[in-house]
């Protein structure tokens, strides 16, 4: 009856949004008076997920799992779902996790929230806040199936450590044919910080005039330990990768930090950005939207003010690390 | 090559949201409803397998007969029929088993939908759908070729992209990328006075449950006011003392 989240790990490593599913789920386990169990896919040492409220791990080694395999890993999870008689499993909203959570509904027969924002107001009726209309609102669902899957939003929850250590278990799966779908490479740029697990994001958008421009903004990124992106218009002129687009239709940003250089805040943009925490705007239009949409803001020109601030940036890092 | 191309009637990106009815219903008042973006880069991809590899292209929508002009322009653009499942969407459990119903009874070879509809954002309908009917998925794909019963698809992962290859029948949650937003078509006359004529067929549901509920919506807390500063040190300041994020 334990609740069980899905801790997704890099190279045998949780990363940040597996510990924060662990620290979710151990909060909804106890509202419900039960046990936290986390199932790990090929994972590494579960010591960090102890410390973050989980009491035992499910760990599955299987080559067939080398290679990432949504539909596989989906049978993996149920499969443990269903040795521990799971009526609430947590996923993260990694690109993995959101390709996993629908395969895995239709696997345990699960009502599904998506881009949940916090602990369930009640957990019978089980109902959670989500964000709805990309983000300009928030919808109160209630999941009315028995078993009950919920994927948490990034930076929605945060940390909780506690001082526990969690026992690991093998566990075992048989998956069948897991040839539907076959990874032939991955194509990922390993010295540059992903949108998603960013904690900085730095965008920039039309306001910059060329791809030529975009220097001191990775230098910015750079300082910050933070990921680039940009608006919409900037990936459709192709001075950026679509990668980077943010917006409505592009990649949601749930970050600490979002600092935009050069973009006038277009309802679509601003909608995918909303999550995140701190927004800095620097645009020498004052009657540019962002700035209702900002914390702090700068009107000035960004190829004055951005060197000035990577400079002073700079400083700042190396004062204060 | 049969395909469909699931088509969710959304309102328009620039669209104000408000609710109705204490918060229980999304206010239809004075909004504009499209094809949902990530549904419409499927759509254009589609019209290229239809002219380049002689594909045919039905459109389907669950919902009511409101959702029907959204089809109509599915059809301008150039999709051969469309298909109308006569009931509220009622969530996205609900949705794939009604599709469902749709790709069975089709023989569909390939499905395609957009990653997420931009007004709920379940993100779950694709990959339902192809646990349903028992078809691979690749979600958040970004690059489609067909060749026989054979695909290749790039899919954006977190950082990154990852290709692979996979059979038909198939599912695809796509987005932008499948084509790219100048290959988006606008309906021509022709296509529009054409698309008065093509089979629009409403089915009946099978009257599938749906599995959550949307018991009330609210609005997030209004915003203070941006603080202005003049200078970066300022800002660098705020940053790490009062906001903390530096």
């Amino acid at each position: 009856m334990s609740v069980l989240v899905y801790t997704e790990s890099e190279n045998g490593t949780y990363k940040k949004t597996a510990l924060e599913v662990a620290s979710y789920a151990k909060g909804i386990a106890d509202m419900m008076g039960t046990t936290a169990t986390a199932v790990a896919i090929n994972g590494g040492d579960t010591i960090s997920l102890g410390a973050h409220g989980i009491d035992k791990v499910l760990n599955i080694t299987n080559d067939a799992l080398g290679d990432f395999n949504a539909s596989a890993f989906a049978k993996a999870i149920a499969q443990a779902a269903k040795a521990e008689g799971a009526k609430v499993i947590v996923l993260s909203q990694s690109a993995n996790a959101k390709y996993i959570a629908p395969l895995l509904a239709i696997e345990l027969e699960a009502g599904y929230a998506s881009n949940v924002v916090g602990l369930p107001e009640s957990t019978s009726p089980f109902v959670v806040k989500r964000t709805a209309f990309t983000n300009k609102a928030f919808s109160n669902t209630e999941i009315t199936t028995d078993v009950k899957i919920v994927g948490l939003g990034k930076n929605a929850f945060g940390l909780n450590e506690t001082s526990g250590a969690a026992a690991t278990e093998d566990f075992a799966v048989d998956l069948g044919d897991t040839s539907g779908v076959k990874v032939q490479s991955i194509d990922k740029a390993t010295d540059k910080v992903a949108i998603a697990d960013a904690e900085i994001v730095v965008s920039a958008g039309r306001g910059l005039k060329g791809p030529e421009n975009w220097e001191m903004i990775e230098e910015m990124a750079d300082i910050l330990g933070a990921a680039t992106a940009c608006s919409k218009p900037v990936s459709d002129l192709g001075w950026r990768p679509h990668g980077e687009h943010v917006g409505q239709t592009g990649k949601p940003v749930a970050a600490n930090l979002y600092i935009a250089i050069g973009i006038s805040g277009a309802i679509q943009h601003l909608a995918g950005i909303n999550s995140s925490k701190t927004k800095v705007v620097i645009n020498n239009d004052p009657e540019a939207p962002f700035f209702k949409a900002a914390d702090y803001g700068i009107v000035g020109d960004a190829f004055e003010i951005v060197p000035k601030l990577n400079e002073k940036l700079k400083a700042f890092k190396a004062a204060n690390s | 090559m049969k395909i469909l191309v699931c088509i969710s009637h959304v309102p328009d990106t620039t669209s104000k949201i408000n609710f109705t009815d204490g918060d229980t219903q999304f206010d239809t008042n004075g909004v504009q409803f499209v094809i949902n973006p990530n549904d419409e880069f499927g759509l254009t991809r589609a019209m290229w397998f239809k002219e380049k590899q002689g594909a045919s292209v039905d459109v389907v929508n669950v919902g009511g007969p409101e959702t029907e002009p959204t089809l109509r322009k599915a059809l301008a653009i150039g999709a051969d029929s469309a298909i109308r499942v006569n009931t509220p969407a009622t969530d996205g459990y609900q949705v794939a088993k009604e599709l469902a119903k749709v790709v069975q009874d089709g023989g569909y070879d390939l499905v395609i939908a957009g990653r997420e509809s931009i007004d709920y954002n379940g993100g779950m309908v694709p990959g339902m759908l192809a646990g349903l009917t028992g078809a691979n998925f690749v979600n958040t794909c970004i690059s489609l070729e067909v060749d026989g019963n054979t695909a290749t698809t790039i899919r954006e992962i977190d950082g990154g992209k990852e290709i692979a290859t996979t059979s038909l029948p198939l599912v695809i949650g796509g987005q932008k990328g499948l084509v790219e937003e100048s290959d988006l078509r606008i309906p021509n006359m022709r296509g529009i006075m054409m698309a008065r004529k093509k089979p629009l067929n409403v089915v009946e549901p099978t009257g599938a449950a749906a599995e959550t509920k949307a018991i009330s919506f609210e609005k997030p807390a209004p915003k203070g006011a941006v603080k202005l500063v003049d200078n970066v040190d300022e800002l660098i300041d705020l940053l790490h003392n009062e906001a903390k994020a530096i």
